[in-house]
């Protein structure tokens, strides 16, 4: 059980998705207008992430090597398709409120990430608790967010006011731009502390994040291409001899 | 919905009013990664607007023909993304024996595609609005039409201040988050618009 628990602490704090990894940045920006659907696309995200990774290292040795990007897309989509339905049916309000992010969680890139570099290559036990820290992990990071937000935004945590009233709230954190903003802020925090550990000497090796290095840099060699196999790597590098060109 | 006037609305709503990334967050990666240079960022953006118009067309037709009469519509998702991506393989086989000159263009964009949410996310959005072939066809080119003005303006950007003298922690990524927000600040302007 030592296993699973190294796993938890992995996906909650060491690799955390959102804040060490930056994958998965579309829901993060779009959901976490406040802390209750922060908290609602973390949990339902990471119970598709746990389930998808459960039964994708289940199977692992079924699916041929040459379409397991497909065939972990189709599970990844059964899962999504579920608890789009489970949460039409208990939660309605918190379907309204994360609408089409819902089905997009699909192409998330955490879930084929951790299916890629995790679940496809270790036993059943761990990836579930994999699945599970990194599900977690996010659920903290987009909570967090949508607390500032919301509390920058309107004032209040979970509905409940907190700052006094003399506060005059800044609406913008609450629409479109503030997310920009507050991850902004976010990524800088990130450098200054990469910086800062790099004078002291200490060493930042590539995390492994399953696709490319993180989703900021996602296009330049690209989690999409892993449709594609084989080729990912030869394709990758016209990319980059396109971008010298030009 | 299928008059010429509704149909310009729409087309100035989806594109400026409620724009697919400023606003809708779709579509992120691209934006971010693909937006260093003027010249690939309208690459990728004339590839996105080819993908999404197609993409929007085919999934309508699906939806409408195939999983409506079976009564499946629950399986819209899987079958969207399966679609899409065996759609985007499909015509980059095909622009690469019809038509070398466009492959040329388009050809290193259109992997970078298969797994846009903002590809998915209009053929969702065309569902759950219930828009008509048409309507969603309109939809998909204005979305990806606001895709490219937002990625080339940023890419304008973006060459201006590459030397600016910026303060070690923001270089990089949270200068262009900075730089997005404001632009979704401006366009937060066109919500007046409609």
């Amino acid at each position: 059980m030592n296993k699973a628990g190294e796993r938890l602490y992995n996906g909650l704090i060491k690799e955390n998705p959102t804040f060490v990894l930056t994958l998965g940045m579309c829901p993060t920006l779009a959901v976490t207008t406040s802390a209750m659907n922060g908290l609602g696309m973390g949990l339902t995200t990471a119970a598709v992430l746990a389930c998808s990774n459960l039964i994708i290292s289940l199977l692992r040795r079924v699916i041929p090597d040459r379409v397991r990007i497909p065939a972990f897309i189709v599970i990844i989509a059964s899962f999504v398709t579920m608890m789009q339905l489970l949460l039409e049916a208990y939660i309605p309000s918190l379907n309204k409120a994360l609408g089409v992010y819902i089905p997009l969680i699909v192409v998330n890139c955490i879930i084929l990430g951790r299916a890629e570099s995790y679940a496809y290559s270790n036993p059943p036990i761990p990836s579930l608790f994999d699945g599970l820290g990194m599900g977690l992990g996010f659920t903290f990071a987009l909570t967090c967010i949508g607390a500032v937000r919301e509390l920058l935004g309107t004032g209040a945590v979970f509905g409940t006011a907190i700052l006094p009233d003399s506060f005059t709230p800044i609406g913008i954190f609450v629409l479109a731009p503030g997310a920009f903003f507050v991850l902004a802020a976010l990524t800088a925090i990130q450098n200054a502390i990469k910086i800062r550990g790099r004078k002291k000497g200490k060493e930042y090796k590539k995390l492994q994040s399953g696709c490319s290095e993180d989703c900021m840099n996602c296009s330049d060699s690209g989690c999409s291409r892993r449709f594609y196999g084989t080729e990912a790597k030869d394709t990758g590098v016209e990319v980059t001899d396109l971008e010298k060109e030009g | 919905m299928e008059n010429v006037r509704d149909m310009l609305i729409l087309l100035v709503s989806a594109s400026l009013v409620s724009n697919v990334v400023l606003s809708q967050f779709l579509g992120l990666c691209p934006f971010l990664g693909v937006s260093k240079k003027i010249k690939t960022a309208a690459g990728m953006g004339t590839a996105v607007i080819f993908v999404i118009t197609l993409a929007s067309a085919v999934a309508g037709l699906i939806y409408r023909f195939v999983l409506k009469p079976l009564d499946i519509e629950y399986l819209q998702t899987i079958v969207f993304i399966l679609v899409i991506a065996a759609l985007v393989q499909f015509v980059e086989m095909f622009l690469r024996k019809a038509m070398p000159s466009l492959y040329e263009a388009l050809g290193v964009y259109l992997p970078l595609i298969t797994t846009n949410c903002a590809v998915l996310g209009v053929a969702i959005t065309n569902v759950q609005k219930e828009y008509g072939i048409l309507t969603g066809i309109v939809n998909g080119f204005a979305t990806a039409l606001g895709f490219t003005i937002a990625i080339v303006i940023l890419a304008g950007i973006r060459e201006k201040i590459e030397y600016n003298d910026i303060p070690e922690s923001f270089k990089g990524m949270p200068t262009v988050l900075l730089t997005a927000g404001l632009m979704a600040i401006a366009f937060c302007g066109f919500s007046g618009l409609l």
